[in-house]
C-alpha cells in the first residue's frame, strides 16, 4: 500500500507533468531539427512561430466560442487548430519568400541565416504582442479533468491523489499521432524521401531532379503545423503568454541539440530527457521517500537536489555535458 | 483647494503680523509625498487628507495660542532618495517646518529620516511606508519617526494569530521573489515558529511563468495543513493556487494582502472554500465616517488617504499635549495621544481633542484608521480577517 502511495505521488507530481511537458518540447524540437536538417540553420524564430500560431488559434477559438461552436468535453481550440496552422503556414511562407529566399540564392553561410532568423524572431515577437497583447490569455474550455484528485481517492481509497488533466491527455495523444504521421511521411512518401535526400546531400539531390523550392515549401508547411500544435498544446496545458513562448526557445533548442540536431528521433528523446531532468532534479523527494523507504532511513529534509528556481539551469547543464562529451548528440545528428 | 491655500496663506500672514511679538503663532507642517513618480496618482488625495486635518485644527483656533497651521508641500518622487532629501532639507531649513507628514515610499522615507529629520531633530510621521526596515527598535531615530501604516512585520504576526486560532500548526509558505514577498514570508516564518508552529518549506516563486507545477510539487512534498501564498493575485500567486488545486496538493490557503481581491474570487470561486485571508483595512464604520467627513471634496477611499489625515492629526495633537511646537518637546507625546487611556477621538473631532488636551485631559486618538501605535511608534494596523466560503469573501472580524 505504501509503495502504491509512493508511486501515485510520483506520478501525480513527476511522471504525468513531465510526460506532458516532454511531449510539448519534443514537438517544438522536431520543428527546430527539421529546419536544421533541411534548411541548414538554427531557427531562432521558432519560439515566436509557436506563439504566432497559437495566437491565430486563440483568436479563431474565441470566434467559435462567440458563435457557439464547441467540441463538447474537448477544448474548442482543437477545432480551431487547422485554421491556426493555415495562418501560421501563410506567415512562414511569406517570410521565406521575402527574407530567407534572398539569402538562399546568395548561398549565404548558416551563421548569416541564424542572425537573419534572429531578426525575424523580433518581428514576429512584436507582431504577436501587437495583435493579442503581452498578457496572459486563457482559452482552455471543456472538461478540465480526465480524472480529478477527489474521484481518484474515492475510487482507490489511497491516501495520495492522482489528477490527469484533459489537456495533459490530449497533449500526449496528439503528440503520438503527430509523430507517427511525421515519420510515415518522411519514410514512406515520395516527398518525404526527397526531403531526406535533400537533407543528406543537397548536390546529389539536385542532380537527381528534386525541386529544391518544393522541398523548402513543404518543410515550412510541416514546421508551421508542428510549431502551432506544440504551441497550442502548451498554451492549453499551461497558459498563453508571448514572453513565455520566447523563453521556451531555450529548452527546445537544448532538447534538439541533446538529441542530435537534424535527427527527428533525437528531437523526441531530447525533449523527454530535458523535461524529465528538469522535473526530477527540482522535485522534493521527501513524500515519495517517506512512503517507499522504511522509517529508519526516511529523510527528514526535503530531499530536493536543486531549488525550482534553477529549472532552466538544468537543461543547460545537460546541454553542456552533451556538447563536451558527445557533440553530435545522443542520436548522432550533425555536429554543432 | 486653491482658495483654501490662499486663505490659509493670507491668514498666516495676518497672524504673523498680529502675533509678531507672540512666540508660537504659526505652525508649519511639511507634506512631503511623491507628487511625481510611480505613485503620483495616489499622492494628491493623500495630501488633501493631511491638509483637511490642518484646516480643521486652524478653524478650531484651539491649537497652542490659537495658532494657524500652514501646510508646505514638497515632492519626494517616491524613488529618488537624493531629490527627496534635498526637498526635505528645503522644508526644514528654508521653510522651517515644525513637523513632517511623510514621506510615502519606504526607500525615500528612510533617506529623509536619516539625512534630514534626525540630523535636524524634526518629527516625521509617514502615512504609507511599510518596510520592516523602518522599525527603529534601538531608537536610532531619536524617537522622531512614527507611521500610521503597519509594518509588514506586523502582518506576519497577524497571520500567525489567525492561523493559530484556527488550530493550524503546520503550513507551507511560498512567496513572490521580491522585497515584499521575501520580507513578509520571513517575518511570518519567524512569528509562526515563535508561536510553536512549523513552517515545512519557505520557497520562492517567480512571477510571470506559465507553469508552476514544479514549485507546487516541492510544496506538496513538504506538506502542511495550509499553503500561505505571499504573492500577487495578478501574477504568480494565482498560478501557484491553480497548480496546487489541480494536483490536489493543497485544498485550503491563506491569502495575505497582495492576494485579497475580486480577481481571486473570479479565478477560483468556490474552489478555495475554507481558505482564509487578511489585509490591512480600517473597519467599515471608520471608512464611512471618514467619507462623510470629507464629503466628496476628494477621494476618501484612495489608499493611504485616511492614514495621511491621521498622520497630520497626530503631529498637531502631540504639539497641543506638549504645549510646544518644538519637535524635541512634542515627540514624547505622540504615543500618548494615539493610545489609551483617554477619551476616544474620531474623525472630525479634532477641536474636541484639542480642548480636552488644553484642559489637561487625556485622549485616545482613533481617527480615520483606528490608530493604535505599537513598538517604536508604528500603527498596529487593523486587519480585516476573511473567510472564503461559497465563492464570496466573508468578513470574520478585525484584528
Amino acid at each position: 500500500m505504501d509503495l502504491l502511495n509512493a508511486f501515485v505521488a510520483l506520478s501525480n507530481f513527476v511522471l504525468i507533468p513531465a510526460i506532458a511537458y516532454g511531449s510539448q518540447l519534443a514537438l517544438g524540437a522536431l520543428g527546430v531539427t527539421l529546419i536544421y536538417g533541411i534548411l541548414r540553420f538554427s531557427n531562432f524564430a521558432h519560439g515566436d512561430t509557436m506563439a504566432f500560431g497559437t495566437m491565430a488559434t486563440i483568436l479563431i477559438t474565441w470566434g467559435f466560442q462567440a458563435i457557439g461552436i464547441s467540441a463538447g468535453p474537448l477544448p474548442t481550440a482543437l477545432l480551431a487548430l487547422p485554421f491556426g496552422i493555415a495562418i501560421c503556414a501563410g506567415l512562414l511562407l511569406l517570410t521565406d519568400r521575402t527574407v530567407y529566399k534572398f539569402y538562399r540564392q546568395q548561398k549565404a553561410k548558416p551563421v548569416i541565416f541564424v542572425i537573419v532568423s534572429l531578426g525575424v524572431m523580433f518581428i514576429m515577437n512584436g507582431l504577436v504582442r501587437f495583435i493579442i497583447g503581452p498578457n496572459d490569455q486563457r482559452f482552455a474550455d471543456g472538461e478540465r479533468f480526465i480524472i480529478s484528485v477527489r474521484t481518484f481517492k474515492e475510487m482507490t481509497g489511497l491516501q495520495e491523489g492522482l489528477a490527469i488533466k484533459t489537456t495533459q491527455g490530449i497533449t500526449v495523444v496528439t503528440a503520438v499521432i503527430v509523430v507517427a504521421a511525421l515519420f510515415y511521411f518522411l519514410n514512406r512518401t515520395r516527398t518525404g524521401k526527397s526531403m531526406r535526400a535533400y537533407s543528406d546531400n543537397e548536390d546529389l539531390a539536385l542532380l537527381s531532379g528534386i525541386n529544391p523550392e518544393r522541398v523548402v515549401m513543404v518543410t515550412w508547411l510541416i514546421v508551421a503545423a508542428l510549431a502551432t500544435i506544440a504551441g497550442v498544446l502548451y498554451g492549453l496545458d499551461k497558459s498563453f503568454k508571448p514572453f513565455v513562448y520566447f523563453q521556451l526557445l531555450l529548452p527546445i533548442f537544448a532538447a534538439a541539440i541533446v538529441g542530435g540536431l537534424g535527427s527527428p528521433i533525437g528531437a523526441i528523446a531530447g525533449g523527454f530527457t530535458i523535461a524529465f531532468s528538469e522535473v526530477m532534479i527540482t522535485y522534493a523527494w521527501k513524500k515519495v521517500a517517506n512512503y517507499a523507504l522504511p522509517e529508519a532511513i526516511a529523510p527528514d529534509g526535503l530531499a530536493q537536489l536543486l531549488s525550482t528556481d534553477y529549472k532552466f539551469a538544468v537543461s543547460f547543464v545537460i546541454l553542456l555535458i552533451v556538447l563536451l562529451f558527445k557533440p553530435t548528440g545522443l542520436f548522432a545528428g550533425k555536429s554543432v | 483647494m486653491k482658495k483654501f491655500m490662499m486663505a490659509t496663506a493670507a491668514t498666516a500672514l495676518m497672524a504673523g503680523s498680529a502675533f509678531a511679538d507672540g512666540h508660537q503663532a504659526d505652525v508649519k507642517i511639511g507634506i512631503i509625498l511623491g507628487f511625481t513618480g510611480p505613485i503620483e496618482s495616489l499622492t494628491p488625495s493623500m495630501a488633501d487628507g493631511a491638509e483637511l486635518a490642518m484646516k480643521e485644527v486652524t478653524d478650531s483656533g484651539l491649537l497652542l495660542d490659537s495658532a494657524t497651521v500652514t501646510p508646505v508641500r514638497a515632492d519626494s518622487t517616491c524613488i529618488d532618495a537624493g531629490a527627496a532629501s534635498a526637498a526635505a532639507e528645503r522644508l526644514v531649513t528654508a521653510d522651517k517646518v515644525d513637523g513632517i507628514m511623510g514621506a510615502d515610499c519606504s526607500g525615500v522615507t528612510g533617506a529623509i529620516l536619516n539625512n534630514v529629520a534626525v540630523a535636524n531633530g524634526v518629527v516625521m510621521v509617514s502615512p504609507s511606508a511599510t518596510s520592516p526596515g523602518l522599525s527603529h527598535n534601538d531608537n536610532e531615530d531619536n524617537g522622531l519617526f512614527f507611521r500610521t501604516s503597519p509594518s509588514d512585520a506586523r502582518q506576519g504576526v497577524v497571520i500567525t494569530e489567525l492561523l493559530m486560532d484556527q488550530g493550524i500548526k503546520e503550513v507551507a509558505v511560498t512567496y513572490t521573489n521580491n522585497d515584499y514577498g521575501k520580507g513578509l514570508a520571513d517575518s511570518f516564518q519567524a512569528a509562526f515558529e515563535a508561536a510553536g508552529g512549523t513552517v515545512t518549506i519557505n520557497a520562492a516563486h517567480e512571477d510571470g511563468k506559465a507553469d508552476y507545477s514544479a514549485e507546487v510539487g516541492a510544496l506538496a512534498s513538504a506538506g502542511g495543513e495550509r499553503l500561505v501564498v505571499a504573492g500577487y493575485v495578478d501574477q504568480g500567486g494565482s498560478g501557484i493556487v491553480r497548480a496546487a488545486l489541480d494536483s490536489g496538493a493543497f485544498d485550503t490557503f491563506h491569502f495575505p494582502d497582495g492576494m485579497v481581491s475580486a480577481a481571486l474570487l473570479e479565478n477560483f470561486g468556490t474552489e478555495i472554500n475554507g481558505s482564509s485571508g487578511a489585509h490591512p483595512s480600517p473597519s467599515e464604520e471608520l471608512s464611512t465616517a471618514f467619507a462623510d467627513h470629507v464629503g466628496g471634496a476628494f477621494d476618501s477611499s484612495s489608499p493611504f488617504t485616511p492614514e495621511s489625515y491621521d498622520a497630520a492629526a497626530l503631529i498637531m495633537l502631540a504639539m497641543q499635549a506638549a504645549g510646544s511646537k518644538d519637535s524635541n518637546d512634542y515627540k514624547e507625546h505622540v504615543m500618548n495621544v494615539a493610545n489609551a487611556p483617554g477619551e476616544e477621538i474620531g474623525v472630525g473631532e479634532l477641536a474636541k481633542a484639542l480642548q480636552i488636551l488644553k484642559d489637561g485631559g487625556d485622549i485616545d486618538y482613533v481617527g480615520a484608521t483606528g490608530v493604535e501605535l505599537v513598538g517604536p511608534g508604528e500603527a498596529a494596523g487593523n486587519y480585516r480577517e476573511i473567510n472564503y466560503d461559497g465563492g464570496v469573501d466573508n468578513t470574520v472580524g478585525f484584528r
